[in-house]
């Protein structure tokens, strides 16, 4: 089928999202609640003895898991925003978009879910 | 999904040698992209010795000499030639830039002069640039005001407020920095490019401007605006000397402030 519509009308398209801001601006935040909390755990794993018993009574500690969970959470979070913003980019049919992003979203949000999970398991001892 | 390899069809051959006059002795070597799409014949690079001491300082002196004395059928838009029409940008040394404002003697080894990439051809070094067109109209860039303008003199600009448009309203439209940025060759049918976007900014940071709000409505999407990854080619590329990236990040900072 021939388009006939005029240049300007395929550019205007569908209008604005009015979206995109948050994306935009939590993707920032995120990295940087992410320095620190990335360089802790790097540097608090590498000045431990590799065992089982210190690890766990370590995560154990009030503080040390509230942080461990928000570790999870922002890593994740931040995974999301990335991988969405890379979808789009290089994926350019609709419904090819639309499935990869579900599955990447659910993906993240899965991963995001075993990591709590787990941090909260050791911590109460289960 | 991205391809990476060429179709058959787009694969760019060996063209002609077009040798230079017996007795040069200063020549360079022009190798240049033609193209004609109703030829049914794939691209192909032709070779120009061009004798440097009958020719003039700039890429577009030496293209002109190439249609003039050596190949008629060679397609090129120019007009003015010192870097305000914008009408001669083109690929050439492997950045996007304005023949006319490119100097030869800058240029080491041969010089390889293809179209803006990532655009249709029309012919040889001519670019549809249709939708860039478009995309610069859609961003309405004119005056927009509600209060009725005073009936005897023009609307008045603090001197503060008129040095927020230099290094934007200088744009001439060459579409050198949208055809450099990566993610306009992938999304240029919904993300707007960097020109677009930096004559935006140039109409939102305008203090007579009444209409602020609403253009950055308009701008605000994943794709028309926040397709821009900070990559910079824009700026790196830009014969004007102009910053594209900085006008999109500040567009950006306005978007956020005004959330919180």
């Amino acid at each position: 089928m021939t388009d006939l519509r005029s240049p300007l009308s395929r550019v205007k398209g569908l209008g604005s999202a009015k979206d995109g801001t948050s994306h935009f601006w939590h993707q920032r935040l995120t990295s940087l609640l992410m320095v620190p909390l990335v360089l802790w755990i790097g540097f608090s794993l590498a000045a431990m003895p590799v065992d089982h018993a210190t690890l766990t009574s370590w995560i154990q500690q009030t503080w040390i898991t509230v942080t461990l969970v928000l570790l999870i959470i922002v890593t994740f979070y931040h995974a999301q925003l990335g991988l969405q913003v890379i979808i789009e980019d290089y994926v350019s049919s609709h419904s090819r978009r639309m499935l990869i992003l579900l599955l990447s979203n659910l993906s993240c949000l899965l991963l995001g879910v075993i990591g709590v999970v787990s941090v909260l398991k050791i911590s109460f001892g289960a | 999904m991205a391809e990476f390899t060429l179709p058959a069809n787009s694969v760019i051959k060996q063209g002609k040698l077009f040798k230079a006059a017996d007795g040069a002795t200063n020549i360079k070597r022009f190798v240049v992209y033609r193209y004609d799409p109703h030829s049914g014949e794939n691209p192909r690079t032709d070779t120009y010795e061009v004798d440097l001491d009958t020719c003039g300082p700039m890429v577009l002196d030496a293209l002109l000499k190439i249609k003039d004395e050596m190949d008629a059928t060679l397609s090129l838009r120019r007009s003015c030639r010192e870097g305000i029409c914008g009408s001669c940008s083109m690929n050439i040394d492997g950045g996007n830039t304005l023949a006319c404002t490119q100097s030869i003697s800058a240029i080491k080894g041969d010089v390889k002069v293809y179209p803006l990439p990532h655009q249709p051809v029309v012919k040889d070094l001519v670019s549809d640039l249709t939708n860039f067109y478009a995309q610069y109209a859609s961003v309405e860039p004119w005056m927009k005001t509600d209060t009725a303008t005073p009936p005897d003199r023009e609307r008045l600009q603090s001197r503060e407020d008129r040095e927020k448009l230099d290094g934007l309203y200088e744009c001439i439209l060459c579409a050198c920095c949208s055809t450099a940025c990566p993610s306009y060759w992938w999304n240029s049918d919904r993300y707007l490019g960097p020109a677009a976007l930096l004559n935006a900014y140039r109409w939102i940071v305008d203090s007579r401007d009444e209409a602020t709000g609403e253009r950055l409505d308009d701008l605000e999407d994943p794709f028309k605006l926040y397709r821009c990854h900070t990559i910079m080619n824009c700026t790196k590329v830009c014969p004007k000397g102009l910053n594209p990236a900085q006008a999109i990040a500040e567009t950006k900072k306005l978007l956020v402030q005004r959330k919180i």
